[in-house]
C-alpha cells in the first residue's frame, strides 16, 4: 500500500490531538506515514505517541533553523519528500499552520488542494462543510494527488499500533525559505485548559457576561466540565476576553461534543464556528435569542444565577 | 513605500448563502455582496502606513463586474486607484488559480508591500496570501495583530493558538491582517464623492498573458462532486429558569454523560 504523508503537528506538551485524527484517518487511505519537522531530537520526543496511532514510518526532517521561520521550509521538505516518496495522499491539520503549509505546497507541486475537509474517503474524496455549516461538499483534486486540510476534532483518535521505522530526511535550506524569521515566541498563559479546538467540551461567554472579571465564572463552569473557554466576538470586541478564544465565523471553528453558550444570541456568524457541534446547551434570558434554535437543551434565565447553581450542583456531584 | 491591498467581493456573511444547483459555484447572484470585512482592516492599516510614510495605495480586485462596486466602496475609504481583473474565463476558478491571476497582475503593481485580510468570509481558506508569497518569492506574515515599518523591515505581531509570534521580513512582503490590528475608517462624503473620479484599471486574462482555459472552471484543479443542505439542528427543550434551572441544566448533561 502505498503511503500517506502526515503532516506532525506538536508543542511542549507532545504530539497534538489533530496529528493523531489524521493518523487515524490516514489509516483509510494507505500506509500511515508521519512527517516531524523541526529542531534536532524533535521526532525522538514524539516516537511512540506516533507509532501508538499507527504511524508505520517516520520521516523526522530536523535543522536547527525549521522553527524559528515561518511555514516555508517545511514545505521544501514536504515538497522533496512527495518527490521521493509518491504518496498516495497528503494530510495536514486544518489549523493554521497546516492550511498555510498546504496552501504552499500546493504552488509548488502545482497540485488541487481541499481545505476544512471533515472527511476523506478510502478514493480521496473529501467530505467538507461549507458556509457556516449549513452546506456539506463532497469534492476532489482534479491536479495531481489529493491534498487534504482536515478540520481537528473531525474523527476520535484510535490507537493501532505501529512500527514507526523512523527515517531520517537531509534539509538543505534556501534563502527564499529563510525570508520570514521568528524572533520570538510567547505563550500566554491559559493554565491547563485543553486547546479550544481540539477541547471535547466548550464553555462560552458572550456581551451577556457584562464584563471581563465576570469571565471567572464562564472560566469556573468550563473546568468543573473538563472544557475550554471560548467568546462571542461581541464579548472580544468589548474586551472581555483576547481573540484568540473568539469562536465563529471570524474566529476559530469547534466542533466538541458539548458546547455551552452563555449570554450569546447565537448570531449566523457565531453560528458558523460551533454548529457542528455534537450537543449545544444554552443559557439567555431571551426566550426569543436564535441559539435556542439550535440548542438541544436551553435554559431561558439569567446566567449570574443559572451558572452558579449549576457549578454548585455538579460539586455536589462530584 | 507603494502599497498593492487585496480586496474581495464576497457574499454578505449575515445573509443565507448557497451553492448553485447546476454547477456547484457560489451562488453570488443570489446573495448582497459586501468587501470582505476582513480586508477592510488591511486598507486601514494602508491608509495609515500611507499618511505616515508617504507612497501609493492601489486596490487590486480579481472578481465579476459587479465587483466594481466594492471597488468604489473600498477607494471611497482613501486608496489612490485601483487595478480590477475581470475575465468571464476566471468563473469557477480555484483558489490556486485565483493566485496565479493575482501574482501575475502583482508582478506588474510591483509593490513593497502587499497587504490582505487574514481570510474571506465565503472561502474561509487562510491561503492567498501564501500562495501568493511562494508565486512571487516573497516573505508571507500571516495574521498580523499589528504591523511596524522601520525602513525596509517589516515586523508583525502575528496571533497564534498558543499566543503570539513576533516575525520580522524584509521588504517586498505579504502581510495578511486580522480584525484586531486597527478599526477601520468610515468613507467620509467628501471620500465617497472623490472615489468617483479615482483611476481603476480593468485587466483581462489576456492582458496578464494567462490562458484562459488554464483558471476558472476549465483548469479548476478540485472539482465539487456533489453538494447538499445540511439538515437544520432541530431545537430540543426550552425550559425558563424558576429558580432551578441550574440544577435542571446539570441533570440534563449528567443523563448525556457530561457530569
Ligand atoms: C463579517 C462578520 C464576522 C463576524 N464574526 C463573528 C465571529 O467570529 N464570532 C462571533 O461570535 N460573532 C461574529 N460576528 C458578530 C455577530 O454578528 C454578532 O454580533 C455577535 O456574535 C454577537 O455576540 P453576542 O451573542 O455575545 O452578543 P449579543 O448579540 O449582544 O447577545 C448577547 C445575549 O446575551 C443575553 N444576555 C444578556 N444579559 C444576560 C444575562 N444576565 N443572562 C442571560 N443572558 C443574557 C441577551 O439576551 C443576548 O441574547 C461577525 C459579524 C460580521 C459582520
Ligand atoms: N479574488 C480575490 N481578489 C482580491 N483579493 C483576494 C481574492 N481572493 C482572496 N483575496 C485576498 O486574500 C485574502 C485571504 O483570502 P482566502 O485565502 O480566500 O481566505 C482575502 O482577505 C483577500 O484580501
Amino acid at each position: 500500500m502505498a503511503e500517506v504523508l502526515v503532516v506532525v503537528e506538536a508543542n511542549a506538551a507532545g504530539v497534538k490531538k489533530v496529528t493523531l485524527e489524521l493518523l487515524t484517518h490516514a489509516r483509510e487511505l494507505g500506509t500511515p506515514a508521519a512527517v516531524v519537522m523541526g529542531a534536532p531530537g524533535a521526532a525522538a520526543a514524539l516516537t511512540d505517541k506516533l507509532a501508538e496511532y499507527g504511524a508505520a514510518k517516520i520521516y523526522a526532517a530536523e535543522h536547527e533553523d525549521i522553527d524559528n521561520h515561518l511555514v516555508a521550509p517545511k514545505v521544501s521538505v514536504l515538497a522533496h519528500l512527495v518527490a521521493r516518496v509518491q504518496p498516495a495522499a497528503v494530510l495536514v491539520g486544518a489549523t493554521q499552520e497546516g492550511k498555510e503549509i498546504a496552501g504552499r505546497l500546493a504552488v509548488r507541486l502545482d497540485n488541487g488542494l481541499l481545505t476544512d475537509a471533515v472527511a476523506v474517503a478510502a478514493d480521496g474524496a473529501a467530505t467538507q462543510v461549507a458556509f457556516a455549516g449549513a452546506t456539506i461538499v463532497t469534492a476532489r483534486v482534479t491536479r495531481g494527488l489529493p491534498l487534504v486540510a482536515l478540520r481537528p476534532n473531525s474523527i476520535s483518535p484510535t490507537p493501532a499500533p505501529a512500527d514507526a521505522e523512523v527515517t531520517p530526511v537531509a534539509v538543505e535550506l534556501t534563502d527564499a525559505d529563510r525570508l520570514a524569521r521568528v524572533s520570538e515566541r510567547v505563550v500566554e498563559q491559559k493554565g491547563s485548559r485543553p486547546e479550544l479546538t481540539e477541547a471535547s467540551v466548550v464553555v462560552s461567554g458572550g456581551r451577556g457576561v457584562g464584563n471581563a472579571e465576570n469571565f471567572t465564572m464562564v472560566e469556573e463552569l468550563a473546568d468543573l466540565l473538563g472544557g475550554a473557554v471560548g467568546a462571542s466576538r461581541a464579548a472580544v470586541d468589548s474586551g472581555f476576553y483576547p481573540h484568540q478564544f473568539q469562536v465563529g465565523q471570524t474566529g476559530k471553528t469547534v466542533s466538541p461534543q458539548l458546547y455551552v453558550a452563555l449570554g450569546i444570541s447565537g448570531a449566523i456568524q457565531h453560528r458558523a464556528g460551533m454548529q457542528t457541534s455534537k450537543t449545544i446547551v444554552a443559557v439567555n434570558k431571551d426566550g426569543e435569542a436564535p441559539i435556542f434554535e439550535l440548542a438541544d437543551f436551553g435554559v431561558v434565565g439569567d446566567i449570574f444565577k443559572v451558572v452558579p447553581q449549576a457549578a454548585e450542583e455538579i460539586r455536589k456531584r462530584k | 513605500m507603494n502599497i498593492v491591498v487585496l480586496v474581495k467581493q464576497v457574499p454578505d456573511s449575515g445573509a443565507e448563502r448557497t451553492l448553485r444547483a447546476d454547477d456547484n459555484t457560489v451562488d453570488r447572484a443570489a446573495a448582497d455582496n459586501v468587501i470582505n470585512e476582513m480586508d477592510e482592516y488591511a486598507i486601514e492599516e494602508a491608509l495609515q502606513l500611507q499618511e505616515a510614510g508617504g507612497g501609493e495605495v492601489t486596490i487590486l480586485t480579481m472578481g465579476p463586474e459587479r465587483a466594481a462596486e466594492s471597488i468604489r466602496k473600498a477607494l471611497s475609504m482613501g486608496p489612490d486607484g485601483a487595478v480590477h481583473v475581470t475575465d468571464e474565463a476566471l468563473a469557477g476558478s480555484c483558489a490556486l488559480a485565483t493566485s496565479r491571476v493575482l501574482a501575475a497582475a502583482l508582478r506588474e503593481l510591483n509593490p513593497d508591500l502587499v497587504l490582505c485580510g487574514a481570510e474571506s468570509t465565503d472561502g474561509r481558506v487562510q491561503v492567498m496570501p501564501h500562495m501568493l508569497a511562494e508565486r512571487l518569492g516573497m516573505a508571507a506574515l500571516t495574521g498580523a495583530r499589528k504591523l511596524t515599518v522601520d525602513g525596509d523591515t517589516l515586523t508583525v505581531e502575528r496571533q497564534t493558538d498558543e499566543g503570539y509570534e513576533v516575525v520580522t521580513a524584509a521588504t517586498p512582503a505579504v502581510v495578511s491582517v486580522w480584525d484586531t490590528i486597527n478599526e477601520p475608517r468610515y468613507p467620509s462624503f467628501k471620500g465617497i464623492m472623490a472615489a468617483k473620479k479615482k483611476p481603476v484599471r480593468t485587466v483581462s486574462l489576456a492582458d496578464l498573458g494567462i490562458p484562459a482555459e488554464e483558471v476558472g472552471a476549465a483548469g479548476a484543479t478540485s472539482a465539487v462532486l456533489e453538494h447538499r443542505r445540511r439538515p437544520a439542528r432541530s431545537a430540543g427543550v426550552t425550559v425558563a429558569d424558576s429558580g432551578d434551572g441550574g440544577v435542571r441544566l446539570v441533570e440534563y448533561l449528567a443523563t448525556e454523560k457530561f457530569v
